[in-house]
């Protein structure tokens, strides 16, 4: 019964003004342990409510989740998340912000001290264990933000475009880090990304989703992020079914775009 | 008038000479080889030079308009006649003419002295003599030891050869004599652009002052007792306003119920003035320590509450998310999340809090007390002791700053990461 099995999520909420709005409708969805999948959508299609509710920081109006045999209701430590920007804490330093989830446990000293070492030096920020995180670049501000993630040792990361913010020399960096991560420990991610070509690199599963209501439109089983873990991300890059995928999907969400386009100008 | 054109003219003065000397030893640093300086407004630094020439001519003027023994005296405006002078008068009795002389002596008001004893002279017109303090005038019935008074017609006809009547002016080599409508000169030296000391006294005057009250006190009790009786009080009331306020403004911040009673309570109150909680608070508590520490209380409880509120309505959603996706309690996302966030808005808040009461202990202590900051400069005002009442104004002053500047001290010690959310 290990994995994620998400079953028939929906989720609308009535709107102040009268009406409602259809977030997302009937999704279902099973992930294995140690399954690494990438949601893409345009604006509007739910993904992040889609996440939010997996996190528990949501309760879905119909459908249940199953983790590991028992039902999500809640935020829990089993499932952790890395946020796009500004969800360190700032009163605290690198260490402590590694270290929060184990000392909210109520870890012993040690042992945290030694979860966080090790994390610190798999993310390459030793040398910035005592800095306060606001004196970090927003790259580096992410890796605490994995780390901090991993001290915890969740069985599902979830997160939430976390290198959006992030210019593009950083981004790969980072895309590189977040696979190894994945590869060494084996956690199931849950990525969702505005960008098609991260969404294929960091994906073994890529779900596209369609706005309004949000729903699953496509699945694929990729490739790229098997092949990414030893090589360099340019080389998966220039992988000629990279070229046909990123255009095919491309093309999707255009599609889609042009639709709500179309569609909110003959509303208005 | 004059001063304040001393002042703008120093002013104007002294940003041409401080900009040409600083052109002269330009630094080049990233500030100021921005071309575009005006409209922006991170390129605008104070300038030290400016604060100090500021504050000099500040005590510059003080002195200059008071006659300061701390400024060489070519500096001073010119200072009220003091010493002996004199006028000829000549009253007309009938046909009778004769002239007398009158010695006017001014002196410093805290030197009494008594007129001069002067010849009576020749004629029916006998010599007079006066003694004036100085910036005050004096009428002197010149006819009174003469022989032939006002009950005998006599009247003066003129001022030092100058022919008069009754409301004319006379100049005179000491200031001006002018003729009442009685017909009784009225006396009144020079008063010079200087200010007299029971309206302005000079700098030394209220240092002076101050070393003489921190000696000796003021009104049964010493000058740091009355400082620190207002300290205390402040002190005091924010220490119960932040007790109450702080918790309430979390408790509204965290639930409905907290928010929904305590909003139109707190939305209410805080636009009062504490000022105008001053009768009231008298009229229960009355003037003692009780009631002042009451006003207090109220006057930073609503501020430290407003503040909790907005520090835990800051924190970022996706902190909070974060803190629970780890494992944290509710209790423990109170203490390792809302708390830290909260702390840079309510040392704001303390801030605000602290002057509000700073200002509010002053003036009900103007309004009644035993002690104080505020009773010392009311009292002195009382019996036109301006020296202690600018000794007063001074030291409120610099109280009212220090804690600021404490408060700004604690925040960036405690609270460093203020602003890097």
């Amino acid at each position: 019964m290990s994995g994620l099995s998400i079953q028939n999520l929906s989720m609308r909420f009535d709107l102040p003004g009268g009406g409602h709005v259809q977030a997302l409708q009937d999704v279902s969805l099973d992930l294995k342990a140690g399954e690494l999948l990438s949601v893409l959508g345009p604006s509007g299609c739910g993904k992040t409510t889609l996440l939010n509710i997996v996190a528990g920081f949501l309760a879905p109006t119909d459908g249940k989740m199953i983790l590991n045999g028992h039902e999500i209701n809640g935020p829990d430590a089993e499932r952790g998340m890395v946020f796009q920007q500004g969800a360190l804490f700032e009163w605290m330093s690198v260490r402590e912000n590694v270290g929060f989830g184990p000392s909210m446990k109520g870890m012993p000293k040690t042992n945290k001290a030694e979860i966080v070492d090790h994390l610190l030096d798999v993310v390459g920020l030793q040398d910035f264990k005592e800095k306060a995180v606001y004196e970090l670049s927003g790259g580096m501000q992410q890796r605490v933000a994995l780390a901090r993630c991993l001290a915890n040792d969740p069985d599902v990361i979830l997160m939430d475009e976390p290198l959006g913010a992030l210019d593009a020399l950083t981004r790969e960096k980072m895309q590189s880090l977040v696979l190894k991560l994945w590869k060494e420990t084996g956690k199931t991610i849950i990525l969702i990304t505005h960008s098609v070509e991260e969404a294929l690199l960091l994906g073994e599963r890529l779900l596209v989703m369609a706005p309004r209501p949000g729903r699953i439109h496509k699945e694929y089983r990729l490739p790229f992020a098997e092949m990414g873990v030893g090589q360099d991300l340019r080389e998966v890059k220039k992988h000629p079914e990279f070229g046909e995928r990123r255009e095919e999907i491309l093309g999707m969400i255009w599609d889609m775009e042009e639709e709500i386009m179309g569609r909110s100008e003959a509303s208005a | 008038m004059i001063p304040f054109l001393i002042y703008v003219a120093i002013f104007v003065v002294a940003f041409f000479v401080v900009t040409k000397i600083a052109q002269r030893s330009a630094i080049s640093d990233y500030g100021s080889l921005k071309t575009v300086t005006f409209g922006d407004e991170s390129a605008v630094t104070p300038n030290r030079a400016a604060s100090v020439i500021s504050i000099l001519t500040i005590f510059l003027l003080w002195g200059m308009f008071t006659g300061s023994s701390l400024l060489p005296r070519f500096l001073h405006a010119p200072g009220p006649f003091e010493g002996t002078g004199t006028f000829e008068y000549t009253a007309q009795a009938g046909n009778e003419i004769d002239t007398a002389t009158v010695t006017v002596v001014v002196h410093p008001i805290d030197t009494p002295t008594d007129a001069p004893d002067v010849a009576e002279g020749d004629g029916w017109a006998k010599d007079d003599s006066v003694a004036i303090g100085m910036w005050r005038s004096g009428l002197l019935r010149v006819d009174r030891n003469d022989e032939l008074g006002r009950g005998d017609g006599a009247e003066i006809i003129e001022i030092n050869g100058q022919k008069v009547q009754p409301g004319d002016t006379v100049d005179v080599d000491f200031g001006t004599v002018t003729i009442s409508d009685k017909g009784t000169p009225n006396i009144q030296p020079a008063k010079g652009w200087q200010m007299e000391p029971i309206w302005l006294p000079s700098p030394e005057a209220v240092v002076q002052r101050i070393g003489e009250i921190a000696s000796e006190g003021f009104r049964g009790s010493t000058l740091w007792e009355h400082l620190g009786y207002s300290l205390f009080r402040v002190v005091v009331g924010f220490f119960f306003g932040a007790l109450v306020g702080i918790p309430l403004g979390y408790a509204m911040g965290l639930s409905n119920w907290f928010r929904g009673w305590f909003d139109p309570i707190v939305e209410f109150m805080r636009p009062v003035p504490p000022l105008a909680l001053i009768p009231l608070v008298i009229i229960w508590a009355g003037i003692g320590e009780t009631g002042k520490i009451i006003l207090l209380f109220l006057a930073a409880l609503w501020i430290m509450a407003i503040a909790a509120r907005s520090g835990v309505s800051g924190v970022k959603i996706s902190k909070v998310h974060a803190a629970y996706s780890l494992g944290a309690s509710k209790a423990q996302i109170m203490r390792h999340v809302i708390v830290p966030n909260s702390l840079p808005e309510i040392f704001t808040g303390a801030r605000v809090a602290m002057g509000v009461c700073w200002g509010t202990v002053v003036a009900a202590e103007l309004v009644a007390a035993e002690q104080g900051a505020g009773m010392m400069i009311m009292v002195a005002s009382k019996f036109q002791n301006t020296d202690i009442v600018i000794m007063g104004i001074i030291l409120i002053g610099i109280i009212g700053f220090g804690i600021d500047m404490l408060m700004r001290w604690a925040e960036r010690i405690l609270v460093p990461w203020k602003g890097k959310g």
